[in-house]
């Protein structure tokens, strides 16, 4: 288990106040908010910041913490004295609500499993309830464009919370195979009925929201159902008109460009985008001219010859 | 591993009334009509009986609850964020574009 270094999480010296924590830790909440910040990592940065806080914030659980003292490096390989809790005593709340659940290893083998919040937390939001059914849950799922073109299975593994025979929240891994429909788009959700947490006693088991995320793709840019293409052509392909061959999520397609093109000209492939059985995505071609070097010395009097016999002046429109 | 899982797609084809929408996102109605009244759903429908809600919007309230629960923001400060996140969407995609008009080095 890996020593946690919460002072260094919250981004704060070992003698910080406590008004000094709550600022710290609210902060750096709002910047790794899931639902705010895009990056990849924005999740468990989260999570790692809640759970600095969940100790920090309260001053048994921090002098607790402290007591490691300076000799532990974040990373370190470590494992908790039998007693070193003795002496302090943490039934007695001081807990937040996020969800313990979602804590490190560190944090479990020094204050326990349970007796935080009891569920509602950071990106499992939900009211608070006791209907009985089990809570929902919230998870990203990345996806490729290609596999929202076609509709594709993928098998996920999500920690679910559930009770052990003690009561004791614990999370287990559970795997998935989700079919991901054609035509889903970025941000979409998809609820997967009944494969939340399980429900206390009788009660049904909670849903799974899942949000879809695209995987940077090297050619194209999804524009909600739509996907967005730059495509390199040549000055004379602009000038004369073209049939070229395009790149398109189901594969190759000829596009007709019309003589006379520009730079930044939008050209439509009906259809060739994310499509559904009744929502309509489209492609869109963005024109942009490829000058080539005039390398040899042929390439350069193709050049000059163009100089001399064309009266272009790209320029007119701003009066010189 | 369990195969043939009941699914839904929250997409534009999908319409869900008040109650519906309450049970899924496990909110009273008062919460649905205070984020009506902020602006932040705008359902289709002239009453509470007759109102349908598009699919799409159960993102809006989902990121609403959260933002309320883990970062204590107020009903006009979650609106705020909500189109200001929007935004930046928008302006990541166009700028994704823009870098890709882009003349690269080598062709």
């Amino acid at each position: 288990m890996e020593f946690k270094d919460y002072y260094t999480t919250l981004g704060i010296e070992r003698d910080a106040t406590q008004d000094e924590v709550k600022r710290a830790y609210r902060k750096l909440a709002r910047k790794f908010h899931p639902d705010i910040n895009k990056e990849a990592d924005a999740e468990s940065r989260f999570k790692e910041v809640g759970e600095a806080y969940e100790v920090l914030q309260d001053a048994e659980k921090r002098a607790a913490y402290d007591k490691f003292g300076q000799n532990w490096q974040a990373g370190q390989d470590f494992d908790p004295p039998p007693d070193w809790d003795n002496g302090f005593e943490f039934s007695g709340g001081g807990y937040t609500e996020n969800d313990s659940s979602q804590f490190s290893d560190f944090f479990e083998s020094l204050f326990g499993a349970q007796g935080a919040g009891g569920g509602a937390g950071p990106f499992t939001g939900q009211q608070r309830q006791y209907s009985g059914k089990g809570q929902d849950l919230h998870a990203k799922i990345s996806i490729n464009l290609e596999d929202s073109y076609r509709g594709t299975k993928q098998s996920l593994t999500l920690q679910r919370p559930a009770l052990d025979e003690s009561g004791h929240v614990i999370t287990r891994p559970h795997t998935l195979e989700v079919n991901i429909p054609k035509g889903v788009t970025e941000g979409q959700r998809i609820r997967l009925t009944g494969q939340g947490a399980e429900g206390m006693g009788n009660g049904p088991s909670g849903d799974l929201f899942l949000e879809i995320v695209f995987k940077h793709h090297a050619h194209f840019t999804p524009d909600k159902r739509d996907i967005l293409l730059t495509l390199p052509i040549s000055p004379w392909e602009a000038a004369l008109g073209a049939t070229i061959p395009v790149p398109t999520l189901g594969g190759k397609v000829e596009l007709t460009i019309p003589a006379g093109s520009q730079t930044g000209k939008k050209l439509r492939l009906k259809g060739r985008g994310l499509s559904t059985a009744k929502q309509v995505g489209n492609q869109y071609v963005t024109l942009a001219i490829m000058v080539p070097k005039a390398e040899t010395e042929t390439e350069t009097e193709l050049f000059r010859n163009m100089e001399k016999q064309m009266s272009f002046n790209p320029r007119s429109n701003l009066g010189v | 591993m369990k195969t043939d899982l009941q699914y839904t797609v929250f997409d534009e084809e999908n319409e869900y009334s008040l109650r519906e929408l309450c049970s899924m996102c496990r909110v009273h109605a008062q919460f649905i009509q205070d984020l009506i009244d902020e602006g932040i759903l705008s359902p289709l429908g002239a009453g509470p009986r007759e109102w349908r809600f598009a699919a799409i919007e159960i993102k809006r309230i989902q990121i609403s609850i959260r933002l309320q629960d883990d970062l204590r923001i107020n009903l006009p400060g979650t609106a705020l964020a909500l189109d200001l996140l929007e935004e930046i969407e928008e302006l990541r995609r166009s700028k994704r574009q823009l870098e890709r008009l882009q003349v690269p080095e080598k062709y």
